[in-house]
């Protein structure tokens, strides 16, 4: 359930921001969650639902951004979706590759007043 | 920039809807902004686990992160090395558990300076407790610091501790899939340790198959077989460990 610390992680980064900002509240968030990233989605809105009670999260509306997983063959160059870390190249069928994107996470902006 | 009139907070820009009426020295009540923040939520703990690695770097201090399922054998395997490399390298621990001392005590029956940080509720360690385990213990330079992670395959592989090496151990008693069902923890580690291998004869554990599956996720990840009741593989694995230690540069 690492989820729940990541949420507090969150709430820190926006009370960071309204900090710096001089605002009071967010009214919504953005946030971009790749599909490799080790979050499992429900656990996540779970944890959110708790971890955001009176916070200055409490009534910010969520944005989620889910980032599909792509990489690139070290062997052979060639770019391609992939849905587990641990798929092979589709054209080489080498496993030495490159994840470019799906590990993201990452609050990406705010929206405060 | 306010997404509901167009106005900015700070004043450099206004724009407004058609029929909101328009006059300059304006103060609205719900002036909203747009901060671009573009920061990954992770960002306080890796902060804090470069500064680990730079104190471990300047005092020449090899840590490792030891992460595997509860009952995989990490403790054992301390013990052993701990009792088997005494004399040889400086080393001490750092013991990660949701409760009880128990695994510090074992290991400071060993001789090795311990620090057991209880994670409570917390079903990892993060870099910001490493940093205070680190504070009170006055490593000594050239040596090694082994920091036992909460045995838990899942949370411990997002937080990176300030470890130059990340050795995931899996015991012969569980699923020789284990690599594929847990994949994101053999994808970040640099070793993979197969423990208890004198019970290979008792149960339908394939070493070939979890090797496959191990390097299939990680084609890097360097692997060793051990047994720390029968002492196989033990060789292997203190070999890997002092060709890791870095010497201290002579002037």
């Amino acid at each position: 359930m690492h989820e729940l610390s990541i949420v507090m992680s969150i709430v820190a980064i926006a009370q960071q921001e309204v900090q710096k900002a001089q605002a009071s509240i967010v009214d919504e968030i953005e946030m971009d969650i790749g599909c490799l990233s080790t979050i499992e989605m429900d656990a996540f809105e779970m944890a959110w639902k708790q971890g955001i009670k009176q916070t200055i999260l409490q009534h910010a509306a969520k944005k989620i951004n889910r980032l599909n997983g792509k990489a690139t063959c070290s062997d052979c160059g060639n770019i391609f979706a992939i849905q587990q870390v641990y798929e092979a190249c589709p054209n080489c069928g080498s496993h030495f590759i490159h994840i470019t994107q799906g590990k993201e996470l990452r609050v990406k902006s705010l929206l405060l007043s | 920039m306010c997404a509901t009139c167009g106005c900015d907070a700070n004043g450099t820009l206004t724009m407004h809807e058609p029929g909101h009426h328009h006059h300059h020295e304006h103060d609205h009540q719900h002036r909203q902004k747009i901060v671009e923040v573009e920061k990954d939520v992770l960002h306080e703990n890796n902060l804090l686990a470069e500064r680990n690695r730079g104190y471990f770097d300047a005092k020449n201090i090899l840590a490792m992160n030891l992460v595997s399922s509860p009952g995989s054998g990490k403790t054992t395997l301390l013990e052993k090395t701990l009792t088997d490399l005494k004399g040889t390298i400086e080393m001490a621990v750092i013991e990660g558990d949701q409760q009880t001392t128990n695994d510090a005590d074992r290991i400071h029956a060993t001789g090795t300076k311990v620090v057991q940080i209880n994670t409570g509720k917390g079903c990892h360690l993060d870099a910001h407790m490493v940093l205070h385990a680190v504070q009170g213990m006055k490593l000594k330079n050239d040596s090694v610091l082994f920091i036992e992670n909460v045995g838990n395959l899942v949370c411990p592989a997002m937080f990176d501790l300030g470890e130059k090496e990340r050795v995931v151990i899996i015991s012969v008693t569980e699923g020789d899939d284990k690599p594929l069902k847990y994949p994101d923890m053999f994808h970040s580690s640099t070793l993979c340790i197969i423990n208890k291998i004198d019970l290979l004869p008792y149960v339908p554990f394939d070493v070939e198959k979890v090797r496959a599956n191990a390097l299939q996720v990680n084609p890097q990840l360097k692997i060793i077989e051990l047994s720390c009741t029968g002492g196989q593989g033990l060789t292997d694995w203190y070999q890997w460990l002092q060709s890791k230690v870095l010497q201290p540069e002579t002037v």
